[in-house]
């Protein structure tokens, strides 16, 4: 650490990295913790897939095969946790380490010590998750809602494990985003208003704030599990005056803006894609920027349609259902502008733009199914079956995980200086499409003809879509091995990209060189003309 | 642009026939179900499905049209627009008019759903790790039908030792029996952690949520058997507790209470008199299998350590007393049910000596039903 002050301190000329493993260990450089989260990210979503892959093997055919029930529960607990806290968010982290500063014309985060301590806590918060497997009871198996009482009176004692891997996360999280609003506030470039950020760089500042606001209601659910297990008190039990529904809703005060953080950042990398390959302006702008901040704040006052089945009183029903209902509204106008930017536009299909198109079809398909489960009677039918399975799959994975590949193969030529393999991308694209859609669809149909969700085997009448969706699983886990090739081939070389990569490109961070240097914008660039175009 | 066209009319009708073909919908949709609100429910359901359809066709429809025209390897000058706000606010306005049409049939159809009204018949539904208790609830306790409903389904069928059954998963040692026509109310409740009880075809699911009872109804119009199971994650076997309704005409559902009423006083009459070693033996492995053998095996050595071995080691092997509290209060922290309020005294009396007897363990000692029966008294 004190190396890299002292070399700038030296000599100021020397841009350059440190060399060996403690670049990585004390980088406070915004392009290396990037690209450490984004590393950190694909280990966990290999870990997380491995999981479901568990999950669908057993799922393959009726009967109890390959793992038995205590086993599963513990592989859907863990492979919500681990994509939802390992692979998503800390993708989007890694990509606004990378991105916000290159967008705004700043030289790097505002914070960037606290950058590296937010980092580096997170391995050792999934060290310590993924090593309750290894544990007496075994590893957290009540579901990634973990609901009271069964994570508190009836977990495995892992659970104090989990409670603390949570809160570093949290922490981890909200470090993060601090950084991110305070990089955002005070460090543009002159010129850049906010009414001039990219939609990138807009999304993930309305994220932040739903962090800042939610990550201390999880560690506060997850600090009154620890005092009922370990200290005598009674909030989510009705024996001692407390209530478990208690519980469901603070955690959906979190759980609820939680769905929104892992989706908003993936809403402004398909408005940065869409209109480069289109070559045309991003439609409605100024409404995108309205939209997402609706959405988030909506994504406030919705939670307990989760709840629908506790029992809540009917103003009580009918209010959330209008609520949630409502949100349909600011996110058919995404849809509709990127629609709107497409039409007429002169569009190529390069892999960036296909992952983004596939975004924009296969998430209104989780969209639609969303207000179908916000219709309080048809959702009692809907509630903690296949369909919500389905649902939530199609807005995470073709939704917020196709944006994190679409924005990785969109950006990496400038992070590499080198173009990746093209025919491989597309092939990854194709694949990893089909076997989503193989995989997901199946399940609306279960899930309608009544499988309940967390079950480690299931009635005869589901076998034959069971059997699809497996087969899909395992296309698509295994297409992500190609995507690895792929990204490391690129990085080890390739066709030398442009400074500008795309011909439709616009954007500050298409100014700079490829690959892009250690540190960028150390003088504040001067024309705004290249900033959302 | 001709060929695309009729390549697509090809496509299309190609699609509709390989629906027809799978024109079995009953796995691909939700149940009708056979009370009126499930069917309004069902209405709903479909209405909101063809509105999501008709909204997705629009929008893809655009993009399709506009993947196919707006490329670039076909010349085009890409279009300079990049806002108007009369579409901005048709957008807006459009999907707001066709969240009302739905709102107001979902609102109408809640209202009724919680329509309060006095019930013919109540049953309270009580969850446990991992069955069903029900209670048909009488001013007069003594007429009170009270029962366990646990997984039929022997072990061996999901183990795949043997073919699996029709219902496989979907059948219970004793199922609920209601009469057709009639207003039923579920009260639902847990013992342990949160179970949810859901019969599709009533269209019911209630969250069972332990010190807390919720309602729910059903005047169920067909006689028949109808399936469901609980749809809560409550722990291991969270997906082997189903749930079976018979519906059955008035009068074939008096003589069921007749019958039951019957049987509730036989037991009774078997707690006072002396049981064999064998009798208790031979019940004992019986009532084993059903309620202990999930969490401590067929073979006593259990899943340790949450489910401990009872084979030459702890209660089974220790003071009868301590053996008997165990099994009428459970374990505090652990999985180990009070079964005190589940089971009665002979079939305590019987897995205990069961218990102390078998695999291998050698108490050679034995509990009398009426023992147990004046314990539980007495506490």
């Amino acid at each position: 650490m004190s190396a890299v002050i002292e070399e700038l301190h030296h000599d100021g000329h020397h841009h350059g990295p440190d060399k060996g493993i403690m670049r990585w260990v004390f980088t406070t450089n915004h392009k290396d913790i990037g690209t450490l989260y984004l590393w950190f990210s694909f280990l966990m979503f290999l870990t997380g897939g491995v999981l479901a892959l568990g999950i669908r093997a057993e799922l393959f055919q009726p009967g109890l095969q390959i793992v038995q029930p205590e086993l599963f529960n513990q592989l859907t607990t863990m492979h919500g946790l681990i994509m939802v806290f390992g692979a998503v968010m800390p993708a989007f982290v890694g990509l606004a380490n990378w991105l916000i500063p290159m967008m705004i014309g700043a030289p790097d985060m505002a914070l960037p010590r606290m950058n590296n301590y937010s980092f580096w806590i997170l391995p050792f918060a999934f060290g310590m998750l993924l090593s309750t497997f290894f544990m007496d009871g075994g590893a957290p198996n009540y579901g990634w809602t973990f609901y009271a009482p069964l994570s508190t009176d009836y977990a495995p004692p892992s659970v104090t494990f989990f409670i603390f891997a949570v809160h570093m996360m949290g922490i981890s999280s909200i470090m993060g985003s601090i950084n991110v609003v305070v990089t955002i506030l005070n460090m543009r470039a002159p010129g850049m208003t906010l009414m001039k950020m990219p939609l990138f760089v807009w999304t993930w500042f309305i994220t932040a704030y739903l962090l800042i606001a939610v990550m201390p209601v999880l560690a506060g659910v997850v600090t009154m599990m620890l005092m009922d297990i370990h200290f005598g008190t009674a909030f989510f039990n009705a024996g001692g005056g407390g209530d478990p529904v208690l519980f469901q809703h603070v955690f959906w005060f979190f759980g609820h803006p939680e769905v929104y953080i892992m989706i908003l950042p993936a809403f402004g990398v398909v408005s940065a894609i869409i209109p480069t390959f289109a070559r045309k302006r991003l439609f409605g702008y100024d409404s995108m920027v309205y939209a997402t901040a609706s959405i988030a704040f909506l994504s406030f006052i919705v939670w307990a349609h989760h709840m629908f089945t506790v029992g809540i009183p009917l103003a009580g029903e009918l209010y959330f259902m209008y609520a949630t209902m409502l949100i349909a509204v600011p996110t058919g106008v995404k849809v509709f502008n990127w629609v709107a930017t497409m039409w007429q536009g002169a569009m190529t299909f390069e892999t960036p733009m296909l992952f983004a198109i596939a975004f924009v079809i296969l998430f209104t398909i989780g969209g639609l199914s969303g207000l179908m489960l916000a219709i309080v009677p048809a959702d009692f039918q809907y509630h903690d079956t296949y369909f919500v399975v389905a649902h939530f799959h199609y807005v995470l994975v073709p939704g917020s995980i196709f944006s994190i590949m679409a924005a990785v193969y969109y950006w990496i030529p400038k992070w590499t200086g080198n173009m990746y393999d093209e025919t491989l991308g597309k092939t990854h694209f194709w694949l990893s499409f089909i076997g989503v859609n193989v995989t997901f669809f199946p399940q609306h149909f279960i899930g309608l003809a009544g499988m309940p969700r967390r079950i480690p085997d299931y009635a005869l009448q589901f076998a034959d879509w069971n059997m699809v969706s497996s087969c899909g699983a395992f296309l698509f886990g295994f297409s992500q091995l190609l995507f690895l090739f792929i990204v490391i081939k690129c990085i080890r070389g390739g066709k030398k990209a442009t400074d500008q990569v795309w011909e439709g490109a616009h954007g500050l961070e298409w100014t700079i060189p490829s690959p892009a240097p250690y540190h960028t914008f150390t003088t504040p660039p001067t024309s705004m003309k290249e900033a959302h175009g | 642009m001709n060929r695309v066209m009729q390549m697509w009319q090809a496509g299309l009708s190609l699609l509709l026939c390989s629906n027809v073909a799978l024109a079995d919908w009953s796995t691909l949709n939700m149940r009708q179900g056979v009370t009126e609100i499930s069917r309004r429910v069902y209405d709903l359901h479909m209405l909101i499905f063809y509105i999501c359809c008709g909204i997705g066709v629009l929008v893809f429809g655009v993009m399709i049209i506009s993947m196919l025209m707006h490329r670039k390897s076909l010349g085009v000058t890409p279009a300079t627009f990049h806002e108007d706000t009369r579409v901005e606010v048709a957008w807006t306005v459009i999907p707001i008019i066709i969240l009302l049409v739905i709102a107001v049939p979902a609102t109408s159809t809640l209202r009724d759903m919680y329509e309060s009204a006095d019930s013919d018949l109540d049953i309270e539904v009580r969850g446990y790790q991992w069955k069903w208790q029900y209670t048909y609830l009488n001013d007069d306790p003594a007429k009170e039908i009270q029962f366990m409903s646990a997984l039929k389904t022997p072990q061996n069928e999901i183990q795949n030792l043997e073919a699996k059954g029709e219902h496989y998963l979907l059948d219970v040692d004793n199922p609920l029996v209601i009469p057709i026509n009639k207003r039923i109310r579920f009260l639902v409740t847990s013992q342990d952690t949160i179970h949810a009880f859901w019969v599709p075809d009533f269209a019911v699911k209630r969250d069972a949520i332990p010190g807390f009872v919720h309602e729910s109804w059903a005047v169920v119009e067909e006689p028949g058997v109808y399936r469901g199971q609980c749809a809560e994650l409550c722990g291991k076997d969270h997906g082997f507790m189903p749930i079976v309704v018979h519906a059955v005409e008035q009068a074939d559902y008096d003589l069921w209470v007749a019958e039951k009423q019957a049987e509730a006083e036989e037991v009774f009459n078997t707690v006072g008199k002396t049981w064999t070693k064998d009798a208790l033996m031979v019940k004992g492995e019986e009532v084993y299998l059903q309620h202990c053998a999930a969490c401590h095996q067929p073979n006593g050595q259990g899943i340790p350590p949450a489910f401990p071995s009872l084979v030459g080691q702890g209660i089974a092997v220790g003071p009868m007393s301590d053996h008997i509290d165990i099994l009428l209060n459970g374990q505090a922290g652990t999985a180990m049910q009070a079964f005190g309020q589940q089971l009665n005294p002979a079939e305590i009396a019987a897995v205990i000596t069961y218990e102390r007897n078998a695999w291998g363990n050698d108490m050679n000692d034995m509990v009398q039903p009426k023992e147990i029966n004046t314990m539980m008294a007495s506490e």
